[in-house]
């Protein structure tokens, strides 16, 4: 479903990417963590083309996503993209949030559009805050409604950007869950996250990143006994006792 | 004071109207909505030319803005009532002329307070909307524009008052408003300036002083409905 071969990308002189390679199959979840500044975040970018490279190829569901016959603007509508700060347009009620791929890149019409958005919004447990507006929501909420948002456009592939990073702790848990859902009925799923516990519940494969380099990449129960690599051990060992 | 309203308020409020050109507040109030009429959707234009990607377009909506910034509303004013008749070769109303004026130099400046909304506006906003594959315009027209426009409204509601505020100037071009009725009425009463120009700053103050208040009660409604308040 998503393949890098050899991916690299510089910042003007600072490469933070390096022939990175990574394959997931439909229906993989993939957990990609590593220290902050390790490349996770720009890595996952690069997919749907909000970050641009500067060598190698990527392939999303069999199309080169830097071929110039694609339109970017279709090319993303197959990829669901959660950020860590939510993103959620907060001139829009939930419900609007939910309808802007519907409605305003797809072109479908508003009343189907509504079914699919309630359905969605039922789906992560916020069917009784369709007419609320993101400012009255509490992270996590949000959060969770950013999910319904990426979904709606039904995108077999989807990305997860930190997505429990900016929520307080009491709210992690329930966005985890809508996620774990999204894993467990075979959605092909990217997450940066350092949530562990939810990599070694769901994910197929555990992707250790430093330094814009893919150090280990392992199955988790593997990556999370035996990790081969002793950046990732002083890592996992640090995570761990905190 | 009130007899100089109750003697002369409807040549204030509407000039010589029906026996002659319609005049007054009520001219002063329509110059003021043209103005303001053409000169917003000018400058989304203009503001969106200034953040445009495209180079050429953003500096020649640059210049411009520079160019208008850099003259006064009189000497502009000026330059319309005696240039473009030459240029077009026929002449062209005072009333033409002072619009066409107002929008061009509020459009300058309309454009700058939105350019600056614009970018204000958080990129994750923008990713967000182009992560699910809306175009450039798109996201300017659903996402963008929507919030800067709204978060820019107090300096938006400071344009509007001035340009309520220099359709006085047409008094310099014999445009019959609001100023020039005053004007009339003090040469006719001849002995009380303090007081005819008086009554003509009130009827300014109210007008501008609504207008600010209506825009800021807006404000507070769209607050309050989308929890922002």
């Amino acid at each position: 479903m998503i393949k890098m071969e050899k991916v690299s990308k510089w910042f003007g002189d600072h490469q933070v990417l390096t022939d990175v390679d990574l394959t997931l199959k439909t229906g993989e979840v993939v957990v990609i963590c590593g220290p902050s500044g390790s490349g996770k975040s720009t890595l996952i970018r690069t997919i749907n083309r909000l970050e641009q490279i500067q060598k190698g190829r990527i392939e999303v569901d069999g199309q080169d996503i830097y071929d110039s016959q694609i339109n970017v603007n279709m090319l993303r509508q197959k990829i669901g993209f959660v950020f860590q700060q939510f993103n959620l347009f907060p001139h829009m009620s939930v419900l609007d949030n939910v309808l802007f791929g519907l409605v305003n890149i797809q072109k479908r019409g508003r009343k189907d559009s509504i079914e699919v958005a309630k359905s969605l919004l039922a789906r992560v447990g916020l069917a009784e805050k369709i007419n609320a507006y993101p400012g009255s929501l509490s992270g996590g909420q949000q959060q969770r409604v950013a999910i319904a948002r990426a979904l709606a456009q039904q995108p077999p592939v989807m990305l997860f950007d930190e997505p429990t990073s900016a929520l307080d702790p009491e709210m992690v848990g329930e966005v985890l869950q809508v996620m774990k859902g999204l894993a467990r009925e075979g959605m092909t799923m990217v997450c940066v996250t350092h949530e562990m516990g939810f990599a070694r519940e769901v994910s197929d494969r555990v992707v250790f990143m430093d330094a814009g380099q893919i150090l280990e990449s392992a199955d988790p129960e593997t990556f999370f006994t035996s990790p081969q690599h002793p950046r990732a051990q002083r890592f996992l060992s640090d995570v761990h006792t905190r | 004071m009130l007899d100089i309203v109750r003697e002369y308020w409807l040549l204030l409020l509407i000039g010589q109207y029906p026996n002659g050109p319609l005049g007054g507040l009520a001219l002063s109030l329509i110059l003021a909505i043209l103005g303001l009429a053409f000169s917003l959707p000018l400058s989304l234009v203009i503001a969106m030319g200034r953040v445009s990607p495209i180079r050429w377009i953003s500096f020649i909506t640059a210049q411009f803005v520079r160019i208008i910034r850099g003259m006064p509303l009189l000497m502009l004013i000026f330059w319309a009532y005696f240039v473009v008749p030459k240029l077009l070769g026929s002449s062209v109303s005072g009333f033409t002329t002072l619009v066409c004026a107002l929008v061009i130099y509020q459009a300058a400046y309309l454009a700058e307070v939105i350019r600056g909304g614009i970018e204000a506006i958080p990129a994750g906003q923008i990713e967000a909307s182009r992560s699910m594959g809306a175009s450039y315009f798109m996201t300017m027209r659903k996402v963008v524009l929507p919030q800067a426009l709204f978060n820019v409204l107090p300096g938006l509601t400071n344009q509007f008052v001035s340009t309520v505020k220099e359709t006085s100037l047409g008094y310099v071009i014999s445009v019959n408003e609001l100023t020039f009725s005053a004007n009339q009425v003090n040469n006719l009463v001849l002995t009380q300036p303090l007081q005819v120009f008086g009554i003509l700053a009130i009827v300014y103050f109210v007008v501008c002083f609504s207008l600010s208040r209506s825009l800021r009660w807006l404000d507070m409604r769209v607050r309050q409905a989308r929890a922002m308040a």
